[in-house]
């Protein structure tokens, strides 16, 4: 590629065509301020603040899409260009709710911090918020949008990366607005929760329901048995919202504070990741050996059932019929441990922390009871559990480590890596390879399912029988395997799908700015704990199977049926045209 | 593979949907002519209109989400995506009009049939909007109802006249 030299803000620097202004300024230390562009995102170009001066040009170009070119010379300081953005800054703002201290946003919120750094405390500007109703009816996520800067960031999530597409730009001038078609509330749409559009937000426009309340209440309730389990994904993405480098592995601090704020035992989601290894790689076997549908594709990821249930119903027959391992842990907290410690399921308390938005929906889910109580009473975000720490004063980064309670707190590697896209494949192969040929795996590592490809795929050997296996993350990847298994060419026994890309590393839920350099390091970091542990394979997870001989049996056995089980069907939102095509 | 849930449907019949099939054909299901389709679609409708249930069917018989049919319905003021009226009364809102009193024009419409702008009659028959310049500058004061174009209309006698065609 062609080297270009240009001239920002009087420093010489040379980078590739094809680089854009503002990509350039950033290589120099020069942060050009900006709303709607996004570094994992197609270029906008509709904020217009991160314009600067070219010289040869009278007007001021954008330097988000603008392309550097031979002995081009930027300015992005005049006062000419500082302007025009606090201008534009002040636009936005007279059509924002500004009442910061209300707002989930607070302090973490691009357009605060862009106000401040023009020092714009208040716009001269008659405030016109002109707004739709507010969104909050289903459990996961709320749109204001009374604070929407229409950056379209959340538009292309939606569209692009997910293609779920029900958020879209609609109407014009001073009614244009982002909304789902018809304006719809979220859960009357094909919505999948997955909450990759909260994550891009650069404001509180769309932020996760908060939760956090009912948790504190849970927690000051001294009838109340309050446990918590904590996701794979959460321990190695909660240290940024501290700001620790990014992919700190903080598993000890966060079950210290999870301690401090005074949960009653925490325990590991991984230890029900290795129970769903366990569960669904039986099930697999029996599909492949007896002739069940194929391909068989996991269900552990709630974005992704959602996605399922809704456009593609007729499929839900190649899903797993396991619950995912938060809801196992759900399910067992309120049967297996509460004959353990002689609680009345009525009185525990179950919490998740997960770094997804759509557990909340799953949590709700009216099959998911066990004993006639809901099986995980609350589910909290990455996001929600750091502004829990933050609120009880505790200085995360100076606490010493602790360890996870029993009989929920080990977890093997294979549990581990489920946080990362290929990871219950790979957890699973782990176990099938040992279970079906009852000799060690020749490497533990299936590295061809590992890494941020949208589709991955390979074929294991297994006693004669060619395994053919993919991932797929993101539901636009989704998308294209299920097209397949439309048309009866899917050439799969087993696909791992997660709804958010990089998996749950990237989920909706996880600290703002996970850009896919950040989830590139969680993933490193994932593989990490992966190799630190003595175990890596979910079969030999010793109190996994103390529970299988105390408690379940065998997998797939009539009590793992009842507790570890489910059934996935269809959401019902489609209109039965080919019925009204009949009358 | 866009819609949403929904008991039955509203506007749509088996009859309007094969009409909706046959425009979507005429214009060979392409989707840089949606507007036409739409526009096309809207007169056939009940109340000129393109309710949801109709824009997820164009959606699925032309493979285009949801979101994008309403994209473009919303943006569009020749687009309606809520119920109008059996007639509908446009005033045009460009200079040339303001200039020669549409004004006037608009307060007898007011006066006779009880609507403002964005609003219909409780009998679901007339619906008053103002819409961008239909080139009728030569006989304005002008108004259009259900596309056909009235001007000089300076009077409310003259208004009334036109109004009285559709009953």
């Amino acid at each position: 590629m062609k080297n270009i030299k240009i001239k920002i803000d009087n420093i010489d620097l040379v980078v590739p065509e094809g680089t854009t202004i503002l990509e350039a300024a950033k290589k120099i230390n020069i942060n050009i301020p900006h709303l709607c562009y996004h570094p994992d995102q197609a270029i906008k170009a509709n904020c217009r603040l991160c314009v600067v001066e070219v010289a040869g040009s009278k007007k001021l170009t954008p330097s988000c899409s603008s392309y550097v070119f031979e002995g081009m010379e930027v300015q992005t300081n005049t006062k000419k260009v500082r302007d025009m953005q606090k201008g534009i800054l002040e636009l936005i703002l007279a059509n924002h709710d500004q009442d910061c201290l209300k707002c989930l946003r607070n302090g973490n919120c691009e357009l605060q911090a862009l106000c401040q750094r023009f020092n714009i405390s208040k716009t001269n500007l008659e405030d016109t918020v002109d707004a739709l109703p507010l969104d909050d009816t289903n459990p996961c996520l709320v749109r204001d949008s009374a604070k929407c800067v229409k950056c379209n960031r959340c538009v292309d999530a939606c569209q692009k990366v997910q293609e779920v597409h029900v958020l879209t730009h609609s109407h014009r001038s001073i009614h244009y607005n982002i909304t789902p078609a018809y304006e719809m509330p979220l859960e009357e749409t094909f919505c999948v929760f997955c909450g990759q559009c909260a994550a891009v937000c650069p404001v509180g426009a769309i932020v996760e329901k908060d939760d956090t309340a009912k948790v504190w209440d849970a927690i000051y309730d001294t009838g109340k048995h309050v446990i918590v389990q904590t996701a794979p994904a959460v321990r190695v993405a909660l240290g940024d919202a501290f700001n620790l480098p990014k992919g700190s592995i903080v598993t000890g601090k966060m079950v210290a504070a999870l301690r401090r704020l005074g949960f009653d035992q925490i325990f590991d989601t991984n230890f029900t990741a290795d129970l769903t290894i366990l569960e669904e790689g039986n099930e697999l076997i029996k599909r492949v050996t007896e002739g069940g549908t194929l391909p068989m594709i996991t269900s552990c990821s709630p974005g992704w059932i959602n996605f399922i249930e809704g456009r593609y119903d007729h499929l839900l027959d190649h899903l797993s019929s396991c619950k995912s391992p938060q809801q196992m842990f759900g399910a067992l907290s309120k049967s297996y441990y509460a004959e353990k410690t002689g609680i009345d399921p009525k009185n525990i308390y179950t919490v998740s922390i997960m770094p997804c938005t759509a557990k909340k929906f799953e949590a709700k889910r009216p099959e998911m009871v066990t004993n006639g109580v809901q099986e995980v009473d609350a589910v909290l975000t990455t996001r929600e559990l750091a502004r829990m720490i933050q609120s009880a004063g505790i200085d995360f980064t100076g606490l010493e480590e602790d360890q996870f309670d029993n009989p929920f707190g080990i977890g093997t590697g294979a549990g581990q890596i489920f946080g990362a896209t290929g990871g219950v494949m790979e957890a699973a192969l782990r176990t099938a390879y040992e279970v079906i040929t009852g000799k060690g795996l020749p490497s533990l590592n299936f590295t061809e399912v590992r890494g941020l490809e949208g589709i991955k795929e390979s074929t294991v050997h297994i006693d004669g029988l060619d395994l053919k296996v993919a991932v797929a993350h993101g539901l636009g990847n989704a998308k294209v395997l299920l097209k397949q298994i439309d048309k009866g060419e899917s050439p799969y026994h087993f696909i791992e799908v997660m709804a958010c890309p990089g998996g749950c590393i990237g989920g909706g839920g996880q600290p703002i700015k996970s850009t896919m350099d950040v989830k590139q390091k969680r993933i490193d970091a994932i593989y990490h704990i992966d190799e630190d542990l003595p175990l890596m394979k979910s079969h030999k997870n010793p109190d996994v199977m103390r529970l299988y001989d105390e408690y379940l049996g065998e997998p797939r056995g009539h009590k793992s049926h009842e507790l570890l089980h489910t059934h996935y069907h269809s959401r019902g939102m489609k209109y039965n045209f080919s019925e009204l095509m009949k009358q | 593979m866009n819609s949403t849930k929904t008991n039955g449907f509203g506007v749509l019949t088996s009859d309007l949907a094969l009409k909706i099939d046959e425009i979507i054909q005429t214009y060979e299901s392409n989707s840089t002519r949606l507007v036409g389709i739409l526009l096309d679609i809207q007169d056939i409708v009940p109340k000129q209109y393109i309710p949801r249930e109709v824009a997820t069917y164009v959606s699925e018989r032309m493979n285009i989400p949801l979101s994008k049919v309403y994209d473009v319905i919303s943006f569009y003021a020749a687009l309606s995506d809520v119920p109008r009226a059996d007639y509908v009364i446009q005033l045009c809102d460009s200079v040339v009009c303001k200039v020669t009193g549409n004004t006037i024009l608009r307060d007898a419409i007011t006066e006779l049939l009880g609507i403002k702008e964005q609003e219909a009659t409780a009998d679901g028959k007339y619906w008053l909007e103002y819409t961008p310049c239909f080139g009728a500058c030569d006989i304005s004061p002008a108004m259009r109802i259900n596309g056909k174009v009235f001007g000089h209309l300076t009077t409310q006698a003259s208004v009334k006249a036109a109004l009285d065609q559709y009953k």
